[in-house]
């Protein structure tokens, strides 16, 4: 069964999209790390940073955790705060 | 206190929330906007934040730090939007009984900050923009 999970999106990944969130068609059963391919096949420049972190709930989630529609769930490109 | 805002940041309020009685230092770091960067000219800065996730993070920090160090009182203020030349976009205050500690703590906290706390800024300059970190 196919999901579509909301992601948030920030700073250059925004800009890449266009907005700051974006629906992502996924198997069921899809991964951090699936949500992170379909990501930059759906918007090429977003491989081209240097990394991509996703968190999941407001916690940075490892790449093989799976993902639900209910969760929230952001795109973290490299932080530069400070 | 850990806090974002969109506001001018008041070092005044946060040395009276950081001023105890036990407290013998009292070190503040400030993360002031330059205005230049790598010989560019720097017009402006635009900061953002994933909110929940930022304060989260910041509140991390502040408790690895309150268990390594002995820290009577903190502040955290990260500023969010557009940030000119010579404004402050982060303050960290660290009161503790002798100075030794405020130093490494303070050192420590924004140094981590700069690691895993997910706010970003944009350097508008003069000549183009550009996402800090974000190419290799």
């Amino acid at each position: 069964m196919n999901q579509s999970l909301n992601v948030l999106l920030f700073g250059i990944t925004r800009d890449i999209a266009g907005k700051s969130v974006v629906p992502c068609a996924l198997s069921g059963n899809a991964t951090v790390s699936d949500l992170l391919d379909y990501l930059k096949q759906e918007y090429p420049p977003m491989a081209g940073i240097s990394s991509l972190l996703v968190a999941v709930n407001g916690e940075y989630a490892e790449p093989a955790t799976r993902l639900a529609a209910n969760d929230e769930i952001a795109i973290i490109p490299p932080v530069s705060g400070g | 206190m850990v806090a974002l805002t969109s506001d001018p940041i008041d070092m005044g309020s946060a040395q009276k929330y950081l001023q105890s009685d036990q407290a013998g230092a009292i070190n503040f770091f400030l993360g002031v906007v330059r205005d230049n960067t790598a010989d560019r000219a720097v017009d402006r800065l635009e900061y953002e934040a994933y909110g929940r996730m930022a304060i989260s993070e910041m509140q991390k920090i502040a408790d690895q730090a309150c268990q390594r160090w002995n820290i009577l009182r903190y502040v955290i203020i990260h500023r969010t939007g557009v940030l000119r030349v010579g404004e402050t976009a982060v303050l960290i205050g660290v009161a503790t009984p002798h100075r030794a500690d405020s130093f490494d703590a303070c050192r420590y906290i924004i140094d981590t900050i700069k690691q895993t706390v997910p706010i970003w800024k944009k350097e508008v300059l003069t000549d183009g923009e550009v996402w800090v970190n974000a190419h290799p």
